[in-house]
């Protein structure tokens, strides 16, 4: 099996980070997406961010990721500044995002060849195909699969590169509600099992209370981080539990009035 | 497999009609021809004789192969009734010219005269394919390197798209033909001018293709990349290349297409060998058998490199196969 590695795992610091985008109709103009965000995740830390669609979650992960470059402010993993991407701070989006022209082992092979490893790394692939229960679909193509197995592949192709923290945005929206709960209790089994940072944006209140030690909520125009709710319930998780719907109640009613303030405010 | 047993059944067998239509559209053709030709030279009935009994041995070979070969039998259920359409137009073709004298000689001659000038003249129009198929391989595999690297430049780099796109988009759509005036004063000898006609009108689709194709890259395949610690080298060759190959297939083909009409121009008018030069020498002398000859070759040349093409695209192209189709 995959050894359990607390020690790769990193905090991630976010420091008042600012970003803006130009706004299609009125070029000389910008919108800002992000105003003055601040928070940090501890290393090994399952947190969630959540939110009505819109209010820069994604954003904030591409920042994470290195994939877009914040206006102001510090984004800081482990002890190193974020500067660019790197294969520390793996990505799942909500569509996997297979390589249609590669099969499913060299899909999850992705990470060992782009950072030229591969020959001593190959037995790995296995291992990871195995995690995932993939081990019979390791020369089919991305289109034989299912939605389900499709980010299976997603998620074992971003662990194979060890990543210190792993970034998932929506990386089950686009699953059926069985599939949904399923692939919620993987996620967990890999976390457990490798205690990597893990930071999920998701707009589904559920999943975040079921998966997160925390969840951040953001609200939109300019995005910021509303409230913090640490989610101190014992996994595995009662969906149906009474302090399991306490939390959903508060963040419910947290949310609608938060979109009440905000339509008052403008 | 066992429910639709009966089905089976039913495929198991090649009808007799189908089985004898071959022969049989055979003999009409060829009694036709007996009919209508009869002060014809005998030289050509005989082999045109030849070409009808060969037709006729094989097709009973292969009646009787397919029984015990399901894969022959599918291909024959499938091509038989061409092959009989194929047969049956010859013989129209031979009354249109020999029977009604419909059209004009010597430009029309039937088919028997066109069958015996393939085969007097077959050491020519060996000789000359063999000539165009050096000249298309040289040019086009030219045209494709050129066209590829060029694109992915194009494709990938903005600073070389600002710089080189108006360029592509003011002498890739001269046809190349266009070109054969200058293109004998610069190269020192005619076939390499005619290779770098057919690169010139291979390059133009090639790159365009190719440079859409890398450019439209989808961008979270990239992100995707750059996240697993990928750096610019596999960028490029093995998600924004990979990406564009359907794209760089269609360019392929279309360059295929414009390297076949450069290659026979090219040949009629400046090298002095190939198909094309056979074809205008033929008319030259007015042998218009062996014109129609020449034409039978190409047809069955081009369509066979265009054959092999799509072979390649379907095998390298495994992994999308039933999502695109064209």
């Amino acid at each position: 099996m995959v050894t359990t590695n607390i020690a790769a795992a990193s905090g991630v610091r976010v420091h008042e980070i600012c970003k803006s985008f130009p706004v299609p109709d009125a070029p000389d103009t910008s919108r800002l997406a992000l105003g003055d965000i601040s928070f940090s995740i501890a290393a090994g830390e399952l947190v969630s961010l959540v939110g009505p669609s819109g209010c820069g979650k994604s954003t904030l992960l591409r920042l994470v990721a290195g994939l877009d470059v914040p206006d102001s402010g510090e984004l800081v993993v482990g002890n190193q500044k974020i500067v660019g991407p790197s294969a520390e701070r793996g990505l799942v989006f909500q569509d996997p995002n297979l390589f249609p022209w590669l099969s499913v082992r060299r899909n999850i092979e992705t990470g060992l060849v782009a950072r030229g490893v591969l020959r001593e790394k190959r037995n790995e692939v296995r291992e990871f195909m195995r995690l995932v229960g993939l081990e019979t679909f390791a020369n089919a193509y991305p289109h034989h699969l299912s939605g389900g197995m499709a980010q299976r592949v997603a998620l074992a192709r971003a662990l194979i590169n060890h990543p210190k923290v792993l970034l998932l945005d929506e990386p089950l929206g686009a699953l059926d509600a069985f599939t949904r709960m399923r692939m919620q209790d993987e996620v967990l089994r890999l976390w457990e099992n490798r205690r990597t940072t893990m930071l999920l944006v998701t707009h589904d209140i559920d999943e975040a209370i079921y998966m997160s030690d925390r969840i951040l909520i953001m609200t939109p125009a300019p995005g910021r981080i509303d409230r913090e709710i640490d989610i101190d319930l014992t996994r595995p998780r009662d969906r149906t539990g009474g302090s399991f719907l306490r939390f959903r109640g508060e963040i419910l009613e947290h949310l609608h009035f938060a979109g009440n303030a905000a339509g008052a405010s403008t | 497999m066992n429910a639709n047993g009966a089905i089976t059944n039913e495929r198991s067998r090649l009808p007799w009609p189908m089985q004898l239509a071959v022969p049989a559209a055979s003999l009409i053709t060829f009694g036709t021809h007996l009919l209508i030709a009869q002060n014809a030279p005998p030289l050509e009935t005989r082999s045109y004789m030849l070409l009808f009994w060969e037709i006729v041995g094989v097709s009973i070979v292969l009646a009787i192969a397919q029984k015990f070969w399901p894969v022959l039998r599918r291909w024959m259920r499938h091509m038989w009734p061409i092959f009989t359409a194929a047969i049956l137009l010859l013989g129209v073709w031979d009354v249109i010219t020999v029977g009604l004298h419909l059209l004009p000689l010597p430009y029309f001659p039937g088919p028997a005269a066109v069958l015996r000038s393939l085969i007097s003249d077959r050491g020519l129009l060996l000789d000359s394919t063999w000539h165009s198929l050096v000249l298309l391989v040289s040019g086009y595999t030219l045209g494709v390197i050129v066209g590829l690297v060029s694109g992915v430049c194009i494709g990938w780099s903005s600073s070389v798209r600002y710089w080189g796109m108006p360029l592509l988009k003011v002498v890739g759509p001269i046809p190349a033909t266009a070109w054969i005036p200058i293109a004998m004063v610069v190269s020192p000898s005619a076939i390499m001018s005619s290779a770098g006609l057919i690169a010139l009108a291979v390059w133009f689709p090639v790159t365009m293709l190719t440079a859409s194709g890398v450019s439209n890259t989808r961008a979270s395949y990239l992100d995707v990349a750059r996240t697993l610690g990928a750096g610019h080298l596999y960028l490029i060759f093995r998600v924004a290349i990979p990406a564009a190959i359907p794209n760089i297939f269609i360019g392929l083909f279309m360059g295929l297409g414009a390297s076949f009409l450069t290659l026979v121009v090219a040949e009629s008018v400046g090298v002095k060998s190939g198909l094309g030069w056979y074809v205008s020498w033929a008319q030259g002398w007015a042998e218009y058998g062996k014109v129609f000859a020449a034409l039978i070759i190409m047809a069955a040349f081009f369509s066979t490199v265009m054959t092999l093409l799509f072979k390649l695209r379907d095998r390298v192209l495994v992994w999308q196969k039933g999502i695109i189709k064209w």
